[in-house]
C-alpha cells in the first residue's frame, strides 16, 4: 500500500504545478485558530473589564453596549473572562503539549536506539498506558499530583506523553537502517551525534502534525477537567469552569452557557478543519478528482 | 479460527497485567502509608495493623502487587472510605447506569452514521458529501458537556418536554426511567454520529479506489450492489474497530455527560471519589474501566473476521 502511494504521488509530482488557493477548509480553520490566538494573546495582557471583579448591582446583566456578552452571577464580564480564559486555556495547552512532546521524543528515541529486550520492556508499558481510554488516566494521574493549575498540566502532560513515544520510536526505526544513517556512523560520529543530527529532525514533520490534533484534544479535555471542578479552580476564569459555573443561572441567563461553549467549540473546529486540510495534503488519495 | 481467538486472547493477557501494574503503581505513587490511605483518617490503630498485614506491607513490592492482583481476581477490590461498602458492587451498580447509555447511544449512532458515511464516499465532493462532512466536522467539534447544557436549555427549560435532571432506574419505573436517558443518549449519540461518519467515509473511499470495484462495475452490477455487497462489505472493518474504541473512550470520559444530567454513573463515581481522595475508589474504578475497554476491544477483534476471513489467514 504504501510502495502504491509513493509511487502514484511521485508520477503526479512530475506535472507542472500551478499555484493553488489554500483548501477552504485551511482558510476556516485558520481564520478560526488566528481570531482564538489573538483573543488568548490580547487577554493576557488586556481585558475590557477586569475578569475577577465583582460588581453586585450588575449581576446577570443581558448582553449590552457596555457588556457585549453580559456579565455573570458575579456581576463579572463575560467577554473580559472568555478572553483571559483564553489565554489560560492556550498557555496550559502549550505546556501541556510540549512537555508530551519532550519526554515523549526522550522515551521514543531511548526505546528505538536500544532495541531489543529494553524497547520491548519500554514499548509495553507505553502501549499499556494507551489502553487507559479517554481522559480516565489523566483522571487516575490528577488524583495523585493534586487537581489544579500545575496538576492538570503533568497530568495531560503524562497522559499523552505515549503516543509521541510511540511515533518517535516508528520513525527512528524505519530511519536506522537508511543508508545516510549507516553513512554518519561510518564517518566515526558517535551514536547519540547520529541520533540528534540526523534521526531527530525527521522526526519533526510528523511530530508537528501529532502536535497539533494534540492541542485540541488537550484543550478539549482541560475544559473537560474543569468543568468537572478538578482543573483551574474558580475565581479563576477558564471556558470549562466558566460552563460547570453558568448551571445554576441557565434558565435565567442563557448567554452564560453560550458563550464559553461557543468558544470552544469554534476553537475545536478550527483545528479540526486545519488538520483535515493538513491530511489532504499529506495524502492526495483522500483529495479525490477535484 | 480457532487459532486466530487465541492468539488474539494471548496477545490481551499482557496489556491486562501491565494496565494492572501501572493502576497498583500510580496509587502506591501518592506519599504516605498505603494502609492508611486505603482506610483514610479516622482508622483505628488496630485496622491500619490489621491492613497492614493483609496487603503485605512488611514484603518485597512485587510480593504486594501479587497479594493485590490476587484479591482483585477473586472480586475484593478493598471498600470504599467513604461509604464503607465494598467498592465492586458499588462499581458494577454505577457501571451499567453508564453501560446502558453508552451501548444505546453507540448504536443509535452507528446505524444512521456507516451508511451515511458510505453514501458520501459514493457522492465524493458533491453536495451530499460537503454536506454530511460539514455536519459530521460541526457535531464532532461541539463539546458533550456544551452539547448536553444546549440539549437540556431547549428541550427541558424552553419546551419542557423532558426533565431536566437526575436519574430513575428503568427497573423501577420504565417510561420514567427512558424519558431521563433521552437527553443523555442524545447528546452523546450526535457526537458519535461525527466520529463514524467520518471513518466510514474515509474507509469507503480507500475501497472504492480498488480495481476489484472497477471490476464489479465493468461486468455490469448495479452501483447500489456494487456499493453495499463489494464496497462496503470490506470497507467496514476500520469503523468496526473505531466503534470499539469509541465504545471504551465514552466509559473512560462519561463523568462530563453525568455531571450535565446528575446521573449517578460510573464516571461520577469516579469523579467523587477523587474529590473525596477515596482511594480504593478511585483504585477499583480505573482498574474497572481499563480492564472493560482492553475486552470490549478484544471481542470486537474476534467479531471480525465474521465479516472479514481473511484476518484469520495468516
Amino acid at each position: 500500500m504504501s510502495i502504491d502511494s509513493t509511487t502514484t504521488g511521485g508520477a503526479s509530482m512530475k506535472k507542472p504545478r500551478r499555484m493553488k488557493l489554500p483548501a477552504p477548509n485551511a482558510i476556516v480553520g485558520g481564520t478560526l485558530i488566528g481570531i482564538l490566538l489573538l483573543a488568548a494573546g490580547t487577554g493576557a495582557l488586556w481585558t475590557p473589564y477586569d475578569p475577577l471583579k465583582l460588581s453586585f448591582r450588575e449581576k446577570l446583566a443581558a448582553p449590552s453596549a457596555l457588556h457585549w456578552l453580559g456579565t455573570d452571577e458575579f456581576g463579572r464580564d463575560v467577554l473580559s473572562r472568555l478572553m483571559a480564559g483564553a489565554a489560560t486555556s492556550v498557555w496550559i495547552s502549550i505546556l501541556t503539549v510540549t512537555l508530551a512532546v519532550v519526554f515523549g521524543t526522550l522515551i521514543g528515541l531511548f526505546s528505538g536506539y536500544m532495541r531489543g529486550w529494553t524497547d520491548r520492556i519500554i514499548m509495553a508499558f507505553n502501549d499499556a498506558l494507551l489502553a487507559f481510554p479517554g481522559i480516565l488516566l489523566a483522571l487516575g494521574l490528577l488524583a495523585v499530583v493534586g487537581a489544579n493549575k500545575y496538576g492538570i498540566i503533568v497530568a495531560l502532560g503524562i497522559a499523552y506523553t505515549p503516543s509521541v513515544a510511540r511515533v518517535v520510536r516508528g520513525t527512528v526505526l524505519s530511519l536506522r537502517e537508511r543508508e545516510f544513517i549507516a553513512a554518519s556512523r561510518v564517518m566515526g560520529n558517535a551514536e547519540a551525534f547520529t541520533m540528534a543530527r540526523h534521526i531527530l529532525p525527521n522526526c519533526i514533520a510528523p511530530l508537528t502534525v501529532l502536535a497539533t490534533s494534540m492541542f485540541g484534544y488537550v484543550l478539549l479535555a482541560e475544559s473537560a477537567l474543569s468543568f468537572l471542578g478538578l482543573g483551574v479552580p474558580p475565581p479563576a476564569p477558564t471556558w470549562g469552569n466558566m460552563l460547570a459555573g453558568s448551571r445554576p443561572y441557565i434558565g435565567q441567563a442563557v448567554w452564560l452557557g453560550i458563550f464559553p461553549g461557543l468558544a470552544i467549540s469554534l476553537t475545536l473546529l478550527g483545528i479540526n478543519l486545519l488538520g483535515d486540510a493538513v491530511r489532504d495534503r499529506l495524502d492526495p488519495r483522500m483529495r479525490g478528482s477535484r | 479460527m480457532f487459532r486466530f481467538a487465541l492468539t488474539r486472547i494471548g496477545m490481551a493477557l499482557p496489556t491486562l497485567l501491565i494496565v494492572a501494574v501501572s493502576v497498583f503503581v500510580l496509587i502506591r505513587l501518592i506519599p504516605g502509608d498505603p494502609a492508611q490511605l486505603m482506610l483514610g483518617d479516622l482508622a483505628t490503630p488496630a485496622s491500619l495493623a490489621d491492613l497492614r498485614a493483609r496487603l503485605g506491607l512488611d514484603q518485597s513490592l512485587p510480593v504486594q502487587f501479587g497479594i493485590w492482583i490476587g484479591n482483585v481476581l477473586t472480586g475484593d477490590f478493598g471498600q470504599s472510605i467513604s461509604s464503607q461498602q465494598a467498592v465492586l458492587p458499588l462499581i458494577l451498580q454505577r457501571f451499567w447506569i453508564s453501560a446502558q447509555i453508552v451501548l444505546v447511544a453507540v448504536l443509535l449512532a452507528s446505524c444512521v452514521a456507516v451508511p451515511a458515511g458510505v453514501i458520501a464516499a459514493w457522492k465524493q465532493d458533491s453536495a451530499v458529501d460537503l454536506g454530511l462532512v460539514a455536519t459530521a466536522t460541526l457535531l464532532l467539534s461541539i463539546p458533550t458537556f456544551w452539547l448536553g447544557l444546549l440539549l437540556l436549555l431547549f428541550f427541558g427549560l424552553k419546551l419542557e418536554w423532558l426533565p431536566v435532571v437526575g436519574y430513575v432506574s428503568i427497573a423501577e419505573n420504565p417510561w420514567a426511567g427512558i424519558l431521563y436517558l433521552v437527553m443523555p443518549i442524545m447528546t452523546l449519540f450526535l457526537h458519535e454520529i461525527g466520529v463514524i461518519l467520518r471513518m466510514a467515509r474515509a474507509s469507503t473511499l480507500e475501497v472504492l479506489r480498488l480495481d476489484y470495484i472497477t471490476h464489479a462495475r465493468a461486468k455490469g452490477l448495479s452501483e447500489r450492489a456494487v456499493l453495499w455487497r463489494h464496497a462496503f462489505k470490506n470497507a467496514f472493518g476500520p469503523t468496526w474497530t473505531l466503534i470499539g474504541l469509541v465504545l471504551g473512550n465514552l466509559l473512560g470520559g462519561i463523568a462530563v455527560v453525568e455531571t450535565v444530567f446528575t446521573i449517578p454513573g460510573l464516571g461520577r463515581l469516579l469523579v467523587d471519589a477523587i474529590f473525596a481522595r477515596d482511594y480504593p475508589v478511585i483504585q477499583g474504578c480505573m482498574l474497572f474501566v481499563a480492564f472493560t475497554y482492553v475486552l470490549v476491544n478484544l471481542v470486537i477483534d474476534l467479531c471480525y473476521p465474521v465479516f472479514d476471513p481473511r484476518v484469520t489467514a495468516q
